[in-house]
């Protein structure tokens, strides 16, 4: 099992690499930090501002360079962002109004995409109130991802409640990463 | 008193999840114009004092069942906390009866009985029939004897049965020895397929009331969750994700799937009414989370709620003309109920700071039982009585509770604990006595306890 995840892995890792080697500007490859804890009380992170500057830096690069993957492959190493919140809220703050807008201007340079945006939340909430919460928050996204001029049709929203956690953890980190508007590309 | 002999073949036989409850038993003791003489009492202010010794195995093959029943039986009567039950273990030194003529009433009167069952099990091939019968160990007079017929393939079946029948004859009590519960599970832990993320499936799960017998239902490799019965316990209604979340109803005992939302935007929480015909639920079709209720057919649907902040966790009046749910309007969830035609909304909570997940309990008791946050970052499960406004706490701040279910006559709360590790199904009587872990392969959660 171990080696086969490991080859995986290393499948995957060429593969990325293959891409950055071939646009010989690895500024162009649409990759922030993998994670994103957003703590609520720090000011707005520098990655997001990465997100944002990336594409609009080198536009065509970075659609021929998502042209070319597969739709799992794209979700694996997304461009579309996690949008994080804070406990109880679906409102999206400074850092994730940021991160939205880097979202729309990949979705708008990808008109044929659409996406699912997921509501996800930390575990600390009911089962049921979560699965509210989530919608809202999935709802939020979806809205401002609208008001930004991405088409309502393209996008569907779901609520995954705390079923999902992405962190397994119980703690704060962990529930920080967990409440979420996380966007998942159907169609391309 | 003679044998009054009920052969229930038809009813014990086995049926798709050869879970099939037994129709209620018709209240014989009441016609009988010796009622009174038939209640086993105890010492005055005491409650009867029962034992049920190892039942006869009159075929070789019948000893494991024989046993088994005489354990299942003590447990079911032991459940509802009404009896005094010896235990199994004191009963040692009585001689053991092959027949119920060989009763050594003194014996158990040593002991203190005052009452002693006298039970047979006779096997042929994969039919079993037992023959129970009740003795008064004072009067050493017969008080309730039948026989039951069915399939050898889940014995235990035949011990819920007596403690039930044995339950209404004895104190006009409803037991519960037969219901089910439902719960969501990721025990089979199959990877979720259609996402990149790490991600397993959850089913829902079917077992007896003690957690014997425990089964998978649905097989669709997604997520399914919020599993609640009909009021006939012959069809659940859960929210499946496929992957848009959507309402489903499954005829358990027939294999029919109905989908009465039917993909109209994204549907979740259904819980039927307390006569069946109509299921209340979360939706977001029209961009907010809020409360609907359609009939069972998906037909009529109408929106209950009309507020920006979340509307989820329905739950149905024993009536049917109010329903319970939780909202986080002001800030933080709280319980509010109201009419069924829209009319007197009103906020239940006022002293939590944080309410959820409300679940009305049936009658004769008119309490909402809550998940209610802790002084740290959990809840306890919490039962408001409506006609007090006062509120007891069930649970004792270990892990954290959640999804409390009432059991069919209020008496037993079922709920999920995180208070072992992983989260896992619970029952509890409904002063907080007498916790019982139902669950332990992988993670279970949201018990629904059917009628």
């Amino acid at each position: 099992m171990r080696n086969q995840k490991l080859i995986v892995i290393a499948i995957i890792l060429a593969a990325v690499t293959a891409d950055c080697s071939r646009n010989k500007k690895p500024i162009a490859t649409p990759q922030p930090t993998p994670t994103l804890p957003a703590v609520p009380d720090t000011p707005p992170p520098a990655p997001p501002q990465r997100v944002e500057d990336a594409p609009i830096a080198q536009p065509r690069l970075g659609e021929d360079d998502l042209a070319d993957r597969s739709i799992d492959d794209l979700n694996r190493n997304s461009p579309l962002k996690p949008i994080f919140f804070l406990v109880d809220s679906a409102d999206l703050d400074d850092s994730g109004r940021s991160i939205a807008t880097a979202n729309a201007e990949v979705l708008k340079k990808n008109p044929s995409w659409a996406v699912t945006i997921e509501g996800h939340c930390d575990e600390r909430g009911t089962a049921e109130y979560n699965l509210a919460l989530g919608e809202r928050r999935a709802s939020a996204v979806k809205a401002y991802l609208a008001s930004l001029g991405v088409s309502s049709d393209r996008m569907k929203t779901v609520s995954y409640g705390k079923e999902f956690p992405f962190d397994m953890g119980h703690t704060e980190d962990a529930w920080s990463k967990n409440r979420r508007g996380h966007l998942v590309i159907t169609a391309k | 008193m003679q044998w009054r002999v009920i052969v229930a073949a038809a009813t014990l036989g086995v049926c798709v999840l050869a879970v099939r409850p037994m129709p209620a038993a018709p209240p014989q003791a009441q016609t009988q114009p010796d009622t009174i003489s038939l209640v086993i009492s105890g010492d005055p202010g005491t409650p009867p004092r029962y034992a049920v010794p190892d039942f006869v195995a009159l075929t070789p093959d019948a000893s494991e069942a024989a046993k088994l029943l005489g354990q299942v039986l003590w447990d079911d009567l032991n459940f509802e906390r009404e009896l005094y039950m010896i235990p199994r273990d004191t009963y040692g030194s009585i001689p053991a009866a092959r027949t119920a003529e060989q009763m050594p009433f003194a014996a158990w009167r040593e002991l203190g009985a005052d009452a002693v069952f006298f039970g047979t099990v006779q096997r042929t091939g994969n039919d079993v029939r037992v023959q129970v019968r009740l003795f008064n160990v004072r009067t050493r007079q017969s008080v309730f004897a039948k026989e039951y017929g069915g399939s050898a393939t889940n014995p235990r079946l035949f011990a819920h049965t007596i403690s039930d029948e044995v339950y209404i004859q004895q104190r006009q009590l409803r037991g519960v020895a037969r219901t089910k519960l439902a719960f969501v599970s990721d025990r089979n832990r199959q990877r979720l397929d259609g996402t990149v993320e790490n991600r397993e499936v959850k089913e829902i799960y079917v077992a007896d009331y003690d957690g014997a017998n425990q089964r998978r239902l649905t097989v669709s490799r997604q997520l399914n969750i919020n599993p609640s019965w009909a009021p006939d316990s012959r069809s659940l209604a859960y929210t499946t994700y496929r992957p848009n979340p959507d309402i489903f109803v499954s005829r358990i005992y027939e294999g029919v799937l109905q989908n009465p939302t039917k993909g109209v935007g994204t549907n979740y929480v259904p819980v039927f009414s307390p006569d069946g015909k109509q299921i209340a639920f979360m939706s977001a079709r029209d961009g907010n989370p809020e409360i609907y209720v359609m009939n069972a057919d998906g037909s009529s649907v109408r929106r209950l709620t009309n507020h920006p902040a979340g509307e989820s966790s329905p739950t149905w009046s024993p009536s049917g003309s109010q329903i319970a749910f939780t909202s986080d309007r002001t800030g933080k969830a709280q319980i509010y109920v109201i009419g069924v035609d829209g009319s007197n909304f009103r906020r239940i909570t006022v002293d939590e700071s944080e309410a959820d997940r409300p679940t009305w309990s049936p009658a004769p008791y008119n309490e909402i039982a809550f998940a209610g946050r802790t002084s740290g970052s959990g809840f306890d499960i919490k039962v408001y009585e409506l006609s007090t406004q006062r509120t007891r706490v069930v649970t004792n701040g270990q892990g954290t509770n959640e999804s409390p279910a009432f059991s069919p006559g209020g008496r037993h709360i079922a709920f999920s604990s995180t208070r072992g590790g992983r989260t896992q199904i619970y029952t509890i009587d409904r002063e907080g006595r007498d916790l019982r872990q139902i669950t332990r392969d992988g993670s279970n959660q949201t018990p629904a306890w059917s009628n």
